[in-house]
């Protein structure tokens, strides 16, 4: 039963955590020209926070919807892999079809690292559901909640506008421990930066994926 | 700051829910445990690392498509010094903002 409690206490304080990060979400999003509707929409339908984060800013610059839709997908792309980490469990964390497609929604970055860290079925269960429940509740809480105050604040004169790109940072950080990541990042950064000033914009994010193929070579 | 109209919008928003929804749920449901290739799981693996970091400097070097250095590096700096020294995102956030207001404001 503490073992219970303990997974459950975990999946929760992520959760509260989350919620702040949500709240940057909220402020940002509505200072880069989204409505609240549209903002809580992201939290709620999307419901993956750097892809979320990733359209907004590509928005918020002037860049297409193409090339939002485009960035913002690619870094969705990640939680195929997590859904194929987590498929073997699928059955016993979920149960039947219909159960398995809902709980899809809820696969994501911290879903699948609490669920998977897990030794047992019944606590993969309950981390994957606790994490997945209270994140998506606090993710929207947080989201609306920013997207109110940010309406009525001007973003430029507190400086909201670098809420973005501090929030990209720290998630940044935990991708820098390898050397793999440390090199996708300054390749991706400085594909960006060379090719800014002549491709539409929001499309340098697009080329910066290309800094992935580093890790076609690298064995480790 | 949007160059189109809203309902572009919200159709980039419904186009993205369904393909974060299918991506998630191929995995989950279709694709059952059948094994990707280890180098295809290492490069989606690097996606966040290229695409963070590009988006970090676009936020903080660029207006449209020009290269510009103005007050927000001043935030910028300082969320490296916070995020780096592992402050909570809040805290980076209030502190990078506050800079770049401050920097504004002189």
């Amino acid at each position: 039963m503490t073992e219970l409690r303990r997974v459950v206490v975990s999946s929760l304080t992520l959760g509260g955590a989350v919620g702040i990060f949500a709240l940057s979400f909220g402020v940002a999003s509505v200072s880069a020209g989204a409505s609240v509707w549209q903002t809580c929409a992201l939290s709620l339908f999307v419901f993956t926070g750097a892809s979320q984060f990733s359209a907004m800013s590509v928005v918020g610059a002037g860049g297409s919807m193409l090339a939002a839709y485009g960035g913002a997908v690619l870094l969705a792309a990640r939680n195929l892999v997590y859904g194929l980490a987590l498929s073997s469990s699928a059955k016993s964390m979920a149960g039947n079809l219909p159960r398995r497609l809902f709980a899809a929604h809820f696969v994501i970055d911290e879903t699948t690292a609490l669920a998977l860290a897990q030794s047992s079925p019944r606590f993969r269960k309950v981390a994957f559901w606790t994490t997945g429940i209270g994140l998506f509740t606090f993710w929207n809480l947080g989201t609306l909640i920013g997207a109110l105050a940010g309406t009525a604040i001007d973003p430029q004169k507190f400086g909201l506008d670098i809420a973005f790109p501090a929030a990209f940072i720290v998630m940044l950080v935990p991708h820098l421990r390898s050397k793999l990541g440390r090199q996708a990042a300054v390749l991706g950064g400085v594909l960006c930066l060379v090719s800014i000033s002549f491709l539409p914009i929001g499309v340098p994010i697009l080329i910066a994926a290309l800094a992935v193929l580093v890790g076609v070579r690298n064995d480790q | 700051m949007i160059n189109e109209a809203p309902t572009n919008l919200w159709l980039m928003i419904i186009a993205l829910a369904i393909s974060a929804y299918l991506l998630k749920m191929f995995g989950l449901v279709v694709l059952g445990s059948r094994q990707l290739p280890k180098v295809f799981d290492r490069c989606l693996g690097l996606v966040p690392a290229a695409l963070l970091s590009a988006l970090v400097l676009k936020d903080t070097f660029s207006v449209g498509q020009s290269l510009v250095v103005d007050a927000r590096v001043a935030g910028f700096l300082v969320a490296v010094i916070a995020a780096w020294r592992r402050a909570p995102l809040i805290v980076v956030v209030v502190l990078a903002a506050g800079a770049t207001a401050l920097l504004r404001a002189i």
